[in-house]
């Protein structure tokens, strides 16, 4: 990773002097992974060029000193090619005066407006050329980016997203430092360590002055803070409050991933879901209920909140989300008496699991498009065959409904683990296949705002056992 | 005389306090056999003689008691009971484990009692106790039997009680001893001709009765020369047209020792007939009472006594051969087996109704089969069937011979079935058995059984018993891992016949920028004592496992799929390999004519074969790992470290002396950085090429696993790879053989030649080889030996360890590197993927097969070092 820093400030060997670095000498840091040199490849009074080269130590950021963990988990790693937030790690430690203003020397200069250009080679950009013009053109950068393809004997594969960038202004070192600081983590999208509170006053201490006039500062923000919720919000809560700036656009796109989720948003369709199957719940005066592929346990949560429902157990096949489903739940937090209504276990729904056995009603909110088609058969068996709810409440996607989204389209799923998605007949056709043979009766309707040609967005079947 | 108890049995011991219960338990049984009260009471309290917490303590006594009995274990109950109410309990706890409740009292005189307790300074209650236990077992001795338990013996006197003796019989139906080998035949509703024609079929030879002889003794005696023993499963009678003669037959073979028999319902039923019982004469008993009219009116009534003796005789089902073979005539499931209780009876020869009716009218029978997982089998009859029918290790074999069906025998321990057709229908069954004629073969009952497979057959910690290594423990959060693998991503587990062991490196090499290197691995086999070893070419793609089947019909008889599939491709997790299902049967179509062009269905007399192979281009399947991660440090590092070269170049003009000197070493750092790099480029690129159609994919196999009715593990290396080499050659497009050479490792020559081979090998771009110890399965000295390890090659292991791993600061600290824990997942792996092959070849349960697939998913969740 090489970071060069260029002017033509007269005398440009001024340079030497703001970043307390002697262009006769070429000197050497040791960090935490690995080193840091610096060196002038021109140092004239017309041009003067600093080098900031990271020699990271691929081996030793894997393994860890001693005992301890590495940074980092595999040893073929971008890290030491590409700027990340070692890079500011390094600015910190190797150019800390530069960074804070300081100039023993010749105090004068530290706050001097020179031209200067950094060069990154190469910059990792998550969001494209556009978030890079995004960040830096606002603070008055003139930007010039190459976007390195990922392998050009592969050209199929496409681009990397990686950048040999160059930023120019008029403006002073430590001004260029930190924002480089700040914002190349924030490009990367990622952090060598632990996230934390420190962080937040980290990002408060150098975004001040310019982040919080900044139209990417929620991206940035939420970037930086590597997308920790709490601390997200108190970040942009403390902007607000320090500089009162203009209202706050909540409507931002977001740029990274276009989850299932947040794609649905504009509508809450989730929310109307887990209402309907609320609702229909409640009508057939179930008392025991299963929630199955539970998830992070938003059902459940609105199923707690109903006294009707006195058993209620809910199940996922992923271990991981039922952690989360129990915090969300403050499951250990509830009263004895609640937590005793709730019961979450890890299972799956293609295996024959007698703790199912004996229920009034089972909800089985977009599931079945994460099973493989062929494994269908043992899902069927396993609820209708077998744990035999006296109600059961199915709902799935509407593939029709797909065309209305730009990003998805006819031909693609909503989520990447979809393995299909039915049209309205499918779903009906299977719906009243497996109700014929397992001696239930359904009914289908469509579930949140109908098109008149492309049906709802999601579709429910209500099975009751004959 | 000794006291004669049953060897499963609850034995309550009665009498009152100071009567030596504690010390006559001490002395007759052992010590874990006997649950006190007072030990319990001291448990919940510390305090043995705590009378507060008495009722806690029986608790904490009777959920011990039912642990034990629900193992079988004998137990011997010490407290008082004097009271009724405390005996109830415990004789239900018995009947609800099927066991029999056993009552030993001790009934001394009350001064003895005294006399004891006066001795023991912590029983300081007053005599008025023992007073009151003494006229509480008075009243209650003469009403034991009648609250239902089976062996009273009382103990009047200090003598008798001191010179009792204790023995256990084991139960009438406990011959665990008899180890056959049986012919074990279906019911037989008085169908002698049949009989007959399939005893001598079976090998048996009649010797002739008395003429005239019509008591039961008389009629001819059939033995096998080979002392094999025939046991029937009941129902001798009813319906059929020599009822008698069928009678005598058995109790002849019986009688002499060389049959044995149960008893079916309508034994039962005559039997009660006999005894003067009212029964209802239906189901074909006026057919047995025509016959037992027709004898001469002076051997009728003899005939009729010795009958009833005969089948009052018979005992419900037998544990037979160390337990591993149970016959009875409704089948027994396995809480049941072994036991007595008169539910244990109802149950072999009735079976358990659900309560419903069918369509005839005829009660619906709860499928004990379906549920049972028990590992003894179980031969049954009782409800004809078509086919005798594998389930879950159990099987009925009536055939329905008096209903025009066939008479079957099973032949153990060889389970063959030998049957002879009935002469004709002798009796029309009230509802149809054997199927329409038309239509394709439905699935076997096992089949459709397994289509289902159970939560409970692979959650939790498990052990798993491998023919291999002896048991391999699964953890439960491993157990877990797996199942949200195997339900998220895993094909249908009926295809998933084996996956994989993970593959081990050889031991670090020390030699000069390397890591890796054959010699370790040949020392490693040396040591191991193996001789040979076979080397193979390493193949650069994902490893693949392969089911194909002949046709349709194989994949449906063999795998039970009936979606049309004619076999699978799935990854070492058990994912389909193609998300394109019409792209994997183009790739299995082709696979399939190369093995019939190389005539190997007929050369291994079977249907389908399992595969072991690698599937190239690792690119077809490691796009998303190359994008993100191969190609995006090749393209970090392509635009980064030339640029910093070049710095440095321009840099050097500026310098002088020592901080030139500090230069010119980190540049030429960064230099042979930069050439790593476009090496590591260079390796990747190797195992990459566009896939456009079927013919750039290349599929390497080198085990050819398994086909029917055989794992080839058996077989050697090199006739893995000679008979993969014929189907290679017939399509060597799609195909590609495993280039291979045997090295000596006692020949120095032979070693050099493998060695130069890998050299040759990796510096051509290969990935490296795979060594082999030349049999399949090698035991060292301390067990199983590795099945493989691998040699990976310099250039190739840039793609593991980094672009620059091969300087020297680095390969001294990537050296430290611990094997054991992916050898000793490697071992458990090996032997549960083969145990689950095995399995399947053998035709056990799904879920058996299942448990070890699970399995090696399981440990593949195993935190290790992935790099190895």
């Amino acid at each position: 990773m090489l970071l060069t820093i260029t002017t033509e400030h007269q005398p440009a060997t001024d340079l030497g002097f703001l970043l307390h670095k002697h262009p006769a000498r070429f000197q050497t840091y040791s960090l935490s992974f690995g080193k840091a040199h610096i060196f002038y490849p021109q140092a004239t009074a017309e041009r003067c060029q600093a080098c900031l080269l990271l020699d990271v130590d691929p081996v030793g950021t894997v393994r860890g000193k001693g005992q301890s963990e590495g940074l980092l988990a595999q040893y073929v790693n971008d890290r030491p090619y590409a700027a990340s937030s070692f890079l500011s790690v390094a600015i910190s430690q190797v150019l800390r005066s530069a960074l804070q203003g300081q100039c023993k020397d010749r105090p004068e200069l530290a706050d001097t407006v020179l031209p200067l250009e950094a060069r990154i080679d190469v910059l990792p950009v998550r969001g494209g050329e556009t978030f890079l013009h995004a960040v830096f053109e606002p603070l008055g950068y003139e930007v010039e980016a190459t976007r390195q393809p990922l392998d050009d004997q592969f050209p199929d594969w496409g681009e990397s997203s990686y950048f040999s960038v160059t930023i120019r202004k008029r403006t002073t070192v430590s001004e260029l430092l930190t924002h480089l600081y700040v914002l190349v983590p924030v490009f990367d999208n990622a952090k060598h360590y632990y996230v934390g509170d420190e962080e937040l006053e980290k990002l408060l201490s150098y975004g001040k002055g310019w982040l919080s006039g900044h139209p990417e500062r929620e991206e940035i923000t939420r970037r930086y803070l590597k997308f920790q919720p709490s601390l997200f919000r108190e970040a942009l809560a403390r902007l607000v409050q320090e500089e009162q700036p203009e209202e706050l656009e909540p409507d931002n796109e977001p740029i990274a991933d276009q989850a299932e989720e947040v794609l649905e948003k504009p509508i809450s369709l989730h929310e109307q879901r887990i209402g309907t199957v609320l609702a229909t719940l409640k009508a057939t005066g179930a008392k025991r209920v299963l929630d199955l592929g539970c998830g992070e346990g938003k059902l459940l949560r609105e199923l707690l909140k109903h006294r009707q429902f006195e058993e209620i157990l809910g199940m996922d096949v992923s271990i991981r989300t039922l952690e989360i489903a129990r915090d969300r739940l403050k499951l250990d937090r509830l009263p004895e008496r609640q937590a005793a209504r709730l019961q979450l276990i890890h299972g799956s729904l293609i295996y024959r699991d007698q703790r199912l056995e004996g229920y009034d009603a089972a909800a089985v909110v977009e599931v079945i498009e994460h099973l493989d088609p062929p494994r269908l058969e043992a899902f069927e068996r396993v609820l209708f065959e077998f744990a035999r709810p006296g109600t059961i409440v199915l709902t799935t996607p509407n593939r029709e409904y797909n065309v209305t989204w730009e990003n998805v389209g006819p031909q693609k799923f909503r989520h990447g683990d979809h393995r299909f998605e039915w049209t309205r007949l499918e779903f009906q056709t299977w719906a009243q296949a497996v109700a014929a043979r397992h001696r239930y009766t359904v009914k289908c309707v469509p579930l949140g705002p109908e098109n008149a040609s492309l049906g709802a967005p999601s579709q429910m079947g209500i099975f009751s056992r004959a | 005389m000794p006291l004669k108890i049953p060897n499963l049995s609850l034995v309550v011991l009665i009498g009152p306090s100071g009567a030596g219960k504690s010390t006559f338990a001490r002395k007759h049984f052992k010590s874990t056999e006997i649950l006190s009260s007072d030990r319990c009471r001291g448990m919940v309290s510390d305090d043995e003689n705590d009378q507060t917490v008495t009722s806690d303590a029986f608790e904490v006594l009777r959920f011990v008691a039912g642990k034990r009995l629900a193992l079988g274990r004998l137990t011997v109950i010490d407290a008082t009971n004097v009271q009724p109410e405390a005996r109830k309990p415990l004789v239900a706890l018995a009947k609800q484990f099927d066991c029999l409740p056993v009552a030993i009292v001790l009934n001394l005189p009350e001064r003895i009692c005294q006399a004891h307790n006066s001795d023991r300074a912590d029983r300081d209650f007053g005599p008025h106790v023992i007073r009151n236990h003494i006229s509480q077992l008075r009243r209650s001795l003469r009403g034991l039997k009648r609250e239902g338990f089976r062996h009273v013996f009382v103990l009047d006197s200090l003598e008798q009680i001191e010179t009792t003796a204790i023995e256990r019989v084991p139960l009438w139906n406990d011959r665990r001893d008899e180890h056959g080998p049986f012919d074990i035949i279906g019911d037989l509703h008085g169908c002698c001709d049949e009989l007959e024609e399939l005893l001598t079929k079976l090998g048996y030879v009649a010797t002739a009765g008395e003429p005239g002889d019509l008591s039961l003794a008389g009629g001819p005696c059939y033995a096998h020369p080979a002392k094999r023993k025939a046991v029937f499963v009941g129902d001798l009678v009813d319906r059929g047209p020599r009822v008698l003669d069928t009678l005598r037959l058995v109790r002849n073979m019986v009688a002499t020792g060389a049959g044995i028999c149960v008893p079916g319902n309508h034994d039962e039923k005559l039997l009660r007939k006999l005894l003067g019982k009212e029964v209802q004469i239906k189901h074909g008993l006026a057919q047995t009472l025509a016959e037992i009219d027709a004898l001469p009116a002076e051997i009728r009534e003899p005939f009729c006594r010795e009958l009833a003796e005969f089948l009052d005789s018979l005992v419900s089902h037998y544990l037979l051969d160390n337990g591993k073979l149970v016959v009875a005539h409704a089948g027994m499931k396995q809480e049941f087996q072994g036991r007595g209780s008169s539910r244990v009876r109802s149950f072999a020869l009735y079976g358990e109704t659900t309560g419903e009716t069918d369509e005839f009218g005829l009660q619906v029978r709860f499928n004990w089969a379906c549920e049972y997982r028990g590992p003894a089998m179980v031969v049954y009859g009782h409800t004809p069937v078509p086919e005798p029918d594998w389930l879950n290790r159990t099987v009925n074999i009536d055939t329905g011979c008096v209903f025009g069906g066939r008479l079957t025998a099973l032949r153990y321990p060889e389970n063959e079935f030998v049957s002879v057709p009935a002469a004709r229908t002798y009796c029309e069954p009230s509802r149809p058995f054997l199927p329409a004629e038309s239509g394709p073969a439905a699935l076997s009952a096992q089949q459709q059984h397994d289509s289902m497979l159970n939560a409970d057959d692979v959650l939790g910690k498990r052990i798993i018993p491998t023919r291999l290594r002896g048991n391999v423990t699964i953890r439960e959060e491993n157990a877990t891992a797996a199942l949200e693998v195997m339900s998220r991503f895993a094909a249908d587990p009926r295809w998933l016949i084996y996956l994989p062991p993970t593959m081990s490196p050889c031991e670090t090499s020390q030699a000069p920028g390397l890591l890796e290197h054959p010699a370790q691995a040949f020392a490693y086999y040396r040591n191991e004592g193996v001789p040979q070893v076979v080397c193979e070419e390493k193949h650069m793609g994902s490893r693949a496992v392969v089911v194909v089947c002949q046709d349709e019909q194989a994949a449906r008889n063999r795998f039970g799929v009936t979606t049309g599939e004619t076999g699978i491709i799935v990854t070492r997790t058990g994912r389909r390999f193609f998300n394109d299902p019409d792209l994997e049967q183009r790739f299995l179509a082709r696979l399939r004519a190369a093995i019939s062009q190389a005539d190997l269905w007929a050369q291994f007399n079977t249907t389908w074969a399992c595969l072991d192979c690698e599937l190239m281009p690792w690119s077809a399947k490691a796009q998303d790992l190359l994008r993100t991660q191969y190609a995006a440090v090749g393209a970090a590092g392509t635009a980064s470290l030339p640029r910093a070269v070049q710095a440095l170049a321009a840099a050097s003009t500026n310098l002088k002396g020592d901080e030139l000197a500090k230069l010119a070493a980190i540049e030429a750092r960064f230099q042979l950085k930069s050439q790593d790099l476009t090496r590591f480029v260079a390796a990747y690129r190797q195992y990459c090429w566009p896939v456009e159609s079927l013919n750039d994919f290349k599929l390497a196999p080198f085990h050819w696993l398994a086909t029917e009715g055989r794992v080839h593990t058996d077989q050697n290396h090199l006739w893995h790879m000679e008979t993969l080499a014929k189907v290679c050659q017939a399509d060597p497009e799609l195909l590609r053989a495993t280039r291979y050479q045997v090295v000596d490792l006692n020949d120095p020559a032979s070693l050099e030649l493998g060695i130069n081979d890998w050299t040759a090998l990796t510096a051509r771009g290969g990935e490296g080889m795979v060594v082999k110890p030349l049999n399949f399965i090698h035991k060292g000295r301390k067990g199983l030996s590795q099945p493989a390890v691998k040699c990976r090659g310099r250039e190739y292991l840039r793609i593991i360890y980094g672009p620059d791993y091969t300087t020297d600061e680095n390969l001294v600290r990537l050296r430290a590197r611990g094997l054991g824990r992916k050898r000793a997942l490697a071992i458990s792996e090996f032997a549960l993927g083969i145990e689950g092959l095995e399995r399947f070849v053998r035709r056990e349960p799904l879920r058996r097969v299942h448990e070890c697939v699970f399995g090696v998913l399981a440990l593949e969740s195993e935190p290790v070092d992935p790099r190895l």
